[in-house]
């Protein structure tokens, strides 16, 4: 088990930069997710951990020691394919023996650390099938099986449920955590989507373009997401945008949108008059009949105890989450009023979020 | 009742379809095979019967071609043949029968050897290179690797004869005519080039994932490959090997031009055996015969790659 740092990680593929100016620690025993829409560079940034690329520049420490051009072998970590990689022509037992067998460990150990392996995963009754018979989910146990049969310093995965359909991702989402709060290893986990990274994370580094826009908790990656891309990208629906054009002094508690006072808290930075955006949660959105925002009704999503209201307003479509008990018919007119202690504002031009008393505290992406 | 209602597919073909290519499959089996079904039995009939008018269907068996392929034989006088003690062996005997003895064997067993020698080692040879390339071309960033593919494939629209002089004056001036060495080179390079891109397009479907996950786990990526790459390119490798082999094993131009004692093939060798009087056919016929044997052996020995293997891969998964 160790702690994972990444320093300055830099990766070109020709012309085209996949990875730029990575830097983060993953701490010893933490489950660390990189979360961002397909193409931001994930994989290429879990491939140089693992040393099966290597990097333009940077460094990367593995308990504290420079692997950076090591091979992939020396590196003592154990990885998680999006496809399973299971050999087709072993079976199920051969293939989670088969990375002890690799570096010669002896045949009965090898029998005794699979089928204790077996056991954590519940596949022992699979061990002696072909894996080429077996269901999504149980190919993902035999991958893990594969993975943790040698006790690695640490797992990467690359968006290891991705190949299965819902039903077993919520199932495995769960079995991967309660695994990993078992073993304590340090986990740098991939994924496009935000529930996953949301349901096991430790900390999240939110990616876009082969840049870590935040790297953070996953509540604060809610509650105070570092720009744009993060509010947006996290959260269903995800957080509405209101533009309006305004200047901020620190101090400041208050913006006009669409010429509406909106409470906000308060600024810590002072902003020259600009185009900025107020961000705004669907939950924390009220109805009112006067006052507030105003807007109409276009269409509402019935999700039993809530329900998700599509309001037009003149800045824009903006979806609040209200209880299920607001009586709403397409076509009402109403007032929005906003929860003003957990509003985000962002500069429209750079899209980072405004230091604001919401952030204070909170590590700045 | 359940007869009315039984549903029919859409996509599984119906009983006469099925029927109807069933029919047209043997048809066109029996056209293809009838001419070695000939060849087969001309083998095993005698001179006059071979060449008989009308044309004998069955004839009387005789291991004469067979005796005659595999031997050397003089005439004698009938005086000469009295003399001599009884025939110790059933092919002496065959051969008096003709008034005739048996001075010693053939080159067909040589020119055989030299068939196998150059056609398999050929078709190792090109295999083996093809597969290193292909799995280059199909993992590692080479500099214009396209353009080396197309530089590779280019060698292949020309046909091989039109080189044939170039390649004539080369030989000779390396003394690598009529050596097994020069035919094998020659047949390796013909066809690496199809083995390359046979080869390129079964490695690319296999995920590299596979080996990498092998890598991860301690293996170099020779070991890598070759105990996670080759096993799962068992398919392609076998399709590309009948390939390679059919062709060296077939070819005739350069044979003819590039051999003509030492290492000379088969396929030069069985169109002029001469009897006496013109053609043996039935010993043609009997050469043949054996000629097809090994290609047929090596064929239905991997019959069960070569289905998948001849879809190029499309079927994987
Ligand atoms: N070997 C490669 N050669 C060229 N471009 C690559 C290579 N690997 C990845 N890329 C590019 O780098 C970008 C990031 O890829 P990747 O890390 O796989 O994204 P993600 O896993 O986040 O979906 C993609 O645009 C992809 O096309
Ligand atoms: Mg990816």
């Amino acid at each position: 088990m160790a702690e994972i740092r990444v320093e300055h990680l830099h990766k070109t593929f020709g012309t085209f930069t996949a990875v730029k100016d990575s830097s983060f620690t993953v701490h010893d025993g933490e489950f660390f997710v990189m979360l961002g829409p397909s193409g931001c560079g994930k994989t290429t940034t879990l491939r140089m951990i693992a040393g099966l690329e290597l990097p333009t520049s940077g460094q990367i420490l593995l308990g504290g020691e420079d692997v950076t051009f090591k091979r992939a072998a020396d590196r003592d970590i154990a990885f998680v394919f999006q496809l399973f990689a299971l050999y087709p022509h072993m079976s199920v037992r051969q293939n989670i023996g088969f990375p002890l067998k690799c570096v010669g460990t002896p045949k009965a150990e090898i029998k005794r650390r699979v089928e204790e392996t077996a056991r954590i995963l519940r596949i022992t009754p699979l061990l002696d099938k072909s894996v080429s018979g077996l269901s999504g989910g149980d190919r993902q146990r035999v991958a893990l099986g594969r993975s943790i049969v040698r006790e690695p310093m640490c797992f990467l995965m690359d968006e290891p449920l991705g190949a299965l359909d819902s039903e077993f991702r919520t199932l495995m989402c769960h079995e991967l955590r309660s695994l990993h709060d078992r073993l304590k290893a340090t986990t740098v986990y991939v994924t496009h989507d935000q529930l996953e990274a949301m349901a096991m994370a430790d900390k999240i580094a939110v990616m876009n373009h082969g840049v870590i826009e935040q790297f953070a908790t996953p509540q604060e990656i809610y509650d105070h997401p570092a720009t744009m891309f993060v509010a947006d990208f996290i959260g269903s629906p995800s957080m509405n945008f209101l533009a309006f054009r305004g200047a901020l002094a620190p101090g400041q508690q208050a913006v006009t949108v669409d010429g509406v006072e909106v409470a906000v808290p308060a600024a810590r930075e002072a902003r020259a008059e600009a185009d900025l955006v107020l961000g705004v949660r669907p939950e924390h959105i009220r109805f009112v009949s006067d006052g507030g925002v105003r807007g109409e009704v276009f269409g509402a999503e019935y999700l039993g105890t809530t329900q998700i209201v599509t309001v037009r307003t003149a800045g824009g479509t903006v979806k609040a989450r209200v209880p299920a008990t607001v009586p709403v018919a397409t076509g009402d007119r109403l007032g929005l009023a906003f929860n003003g202690a957990r509003l985000s504002v962002f500069g429209k031009e750079d899209g980072r979020a405004v230091r604001t008393a919401l952030y204070e505290g909170a590590a700045h992406g | 009742m359940s007869g009315l209602t039984q549903a029919h597919s859409v996509v599984a073909p119906s009983t006469a379809s099925r029927r109807i290519s069933g029919a047209i499959v043997i048809v066109y089996a029996i056209i293809t095979m009838l001419p070695l079904l000939w060849i087969f039995a001309t083998g095993f009939k005698s001179q006059s019967d071979a060449i008989a008018y009308p044309p004998k269907v069955f004839a009387d068996p005789s291991l004469q071609g067979y005796v005659n392929l595999f031997t050397t034989r003089s005439r004698q006088t009938p005086e000469y043949m009295a003399s001599l003690p009884p025939p110790e062996t059933w092919y002496d005997e065959l051969v008096r029968k003709q008034n005739m003895v048996i001075v010693g064997p053939s080159k067909f067993g040589a020119r055989f050897m030299n068939s196998l020698i150059i056609g398999f080692g050929s078709t190792f040879l090109a295999v083996f290179l093809g597969t290193l390339a292909a799995y280059a071309f199909s993992r590692f960033r080479i500099p214009l690797a396209d353009d080396l593919m197309f530089f590779i494939l280019s060698t292949r629209m020309m046909p091989p004869i039109a080189v044939a002089i170039p390649i004539y004056l080369m030989y000779r001036e390396l003394g690598l005519s009529d050596t097994r060495l020069g035919m094998i080179i020659l047949y390796t390079a013909v066809n690496v080039s199809l083995a390359v891109w046979l080869l390129k397009g079964f490695i690319d479907e296999i995920p590299r994932e596979y080996e990498e996950a092998a890598m991860i786990d301690g293996y170099t990526r020779l070991q890598a490959f070759r105990k996670v790459v080759l096993p799962q390119a068992a398919t392609g490798i076998a399709a590309t090997a009948i390939f390679c082999l059919i062709f060296a094993w077939n070819e005739y131009a350069f044979a003819v031009l590039l051999t003509s004692g030492e290492a000379q093939t088969a396929p030069p060798f069985i169109p002029i055996i001469i009897g006496e009087g013109g053609m043996d056919w039935p010993a043609v016929a009997a050469g043949t015969t054996l000629f097809l044997i090994p290609i047929v052996v090596f064929t239905v020995l991997l019959r069960k790659h070569l289905l998948r293997g001849i879809t190029f891969g499309a079927v994987r998964k």
